[in-house]
């Protein structure tokens, strides 16, 4: 018996080490492969200007409206996701407390939503700008991502208020607060950590999704200037330049994809510095 | 019995189709140390936590009968929840810190309960904390977070933001539990000094905490009170035989 369970220990510690090699090597594989494919033909010039004529065949110009454009789309509709998602979640952990079965209802939903394909989004926010009468542009384009990072915004902000404790409501309750007091003031507070985690998620699916963006953002090389015009995104001058016969235009596809990293690091770092500010009050447990 | 300040009467409390608490009668006196006690599940809890509608928190729970403070019945009112939690401080079992720092902790209190002054909030701050005796200890790290705090001193600063909704009452779940011996000395030090001015109802098991602090104790088994009274008759002279028993450490 003894031998079987030490059999076992081993069998499962061995499991483990080759999945977290597994997940590892591929991890480094994907980044490895794009930055020695792409670091290379990332110049200053690609960073800096937009393309000109002959940029798709290999000639000189950049990417310029697209990273603008991706910058634009995501912070936007980030911003967008996250004033709209916020109280939800809130209200699912503060004001309906009482009610558990309605909550779970609300969480199957969204868990839906997170699970159908960003296309379908994309095709819906087409229905709707025809409907609207809205031409492709940075206006469809944010508010087509907003819907789709909205499930996951408001999921990944719910994850985090549920880890607040109980008592820590019944805390602030007791106290005689109302509600709002409680989930802007205590729970927020309580839970920063977690909302950064829920604006990067969101953020990162923004920034990378083609598929939402392909009728409803349009792309262009131009920089857009107001929200009306299209504005071109860096998945989808991803795409087009992948699918080019020519292998330098190929290979800028990779530098693309490197900035695309770029954009995320620094978003990250970013927010994770400005929380880290209100993460020392804390309660933990 | 001097004046009554929470009176309970014919209270049923209902988690789904379980009966929690049975034909609750019981009177708390006014600026007194009344004790509930009983052996763990008898529901002395979920009694304190009618009594400022924690309850409401539980989807399935039910409540019956009346429990009236200053002779208002709180369960069967339109009055606003918040107003009548404000009349009571709870402590619970572990101390809930706010996630702020220690200052902010009290003034969250007095914030929402009224526009203040920065010079008024200071000094209402600093005399919540030297009513609980943490004034000396945190007076130069103010602004550090609570949960620097140790566990102890969290508990009484719990109190303190507690006492400065300026309360009635004290409603106090197990408050030294989770307490080392001198942390729970203090706590108890505190109640002794707060019946002046409050009226205090603690929570507990341990028996001789109840010795030492009760004024007037309230037993409870199974959801039932089996005996209520003045502690020195209780403890001395209990009338039922299942207190006797209890008082005895014959059943827990």
């Amino acid at each position: 018996m003894k031998k079987f369970l030490k059999a076992e220990e081993i069998f499962f510690r061995v499991l483990m080490f080759l999945s977290t090699t597994l997940i590892g090597t591929v991890l480094f594989l994907i980044v490895f492969s794009v930055i020695k494919n792409g670091l290379p033909y990332l110049s200053w010039e690609m960073i800096s200007e937009v393309p000109s004529g002959g940029y798709y065949f290999g000639k000189e110009g950049g990417i310029l409206n697209a990273i603008v454009g991706t910058v634009y789309l995501s912070l936007g509709s980030t911003l967008l996701a996250f004033f709209v998602g916020l109280p939800v979640a809130l209200m699912m952990n503060v004001h309906l407390v009482r009610y558990q079965r309605f909550v779970n209802g609300i969480r199957l939903i969204l868990d839906l939503l997170w699970g159908i394909p960003s296309i379908v989004y994309g095709a819906f926010g087409f229905t709707l700008m025809v409907y609207l009468g809205i031409r492709a542009s940075l206006l469809a384009g944010i508010i087509t991502v907003t819907i789709f990072i909205i499930p996951i915004m408001i999921r990944a902000m719910d994850e985090a208020l549920k880890t607040a404790p109980r008592g820590l409501l019944e805390a602030a309750l007791s106290l005689g607060s109302t509600r709002s007091e409680i989930s802007y003031r205590v729970f927020f507070k309580q839970c920063i950590p977690g909302m950064v985690t829920a604006i990067l998620l969101s953020f990162g699916r923004a920034a990378g999704d083609v598929a939402s963006v392909l009728f409803t953002a349009g792309f262009t090389d131009a920089i857009p200037t107001s929200i009306n015009q299209p504005a071109a995104t860096l998945p989808l001058a991803i795409f087009f330049q992948l699918s080019s016969p020519i292998s330098e235009v190929r290979h800028r596809a990779y530098a693309a994809a490197v900035v695309l990293f770029g954009i995320i690091l620094v978003i990250s770092l970013l927010t994770r510095i400005i929380s880290g500010k209100y993460k020392k009050n804390r309660i933990n447990f | 019995m001097d004046h009554t300040k929470i009176n309970i009467s014919k209270l049923n409390l209902y988690y789904g189709r379980q009966q929690i608490l049975k034909d609750i009668n019981a009177g708390i006196p006014e600026k007194k140390i009344t004790v509930i006690l009983g052996p763990s599940g008898c529901g002395k809890t979920s009694l304190l936590r009618c009594m400022n509608r924690l309850t409401d928190l539980h989807p399935q729970a039910r409540l019956t009968g009346n429990i009236l403070i200053n002779g208002k019945d709180i369960l069967n009112t339109t009055d606003d929840i918040t107003s009548i939690r404000k009349m009571m401080g709870l402590l619970a079992q572990r101390p809930y810190p706010l996630p702020m720092n220690i200052y902010n902790n009290i003034a969250y209190g007095l914030r929402i309960s009224g526009r203040m002054n920065k010079r008024m909030l200071n000094k209402r701050v600093e005399h919540y904390l030297r009513q609980v005796s943490l004034w000396d200890e945190v007076k130069d790290r103010l602004r550090d977070p609570a949960v620097a705090l140790s566990i102890g001193q969290q508990q009484r600063l719990c109190l303190a933001r507690g006492l400065a909704v300026d309360p009635q009452i004290i409603l106090a779940d197990e408050p030294t539990s989770a307490l080392d011996p001198l942390s729970s000395q203090a706590i108890e030090e505190k109640f002794n000094e707060l019946k002046e001015n409050y009226s205090i109802v603690i929570v507990t098991h341990i028996l001789r905490q109840a010795r030492r602090l009760a004024d007037h104790v309230i037993f409870m088994y199974m959801g039932e009170v089996i005996e209520q009274g003045p502690a020195d008759a209780f403890f001395e002279n209990p009338k039922l035989e299942k207190t006797k028993l209890y008082l005895r450490g014959m059943f827990y």
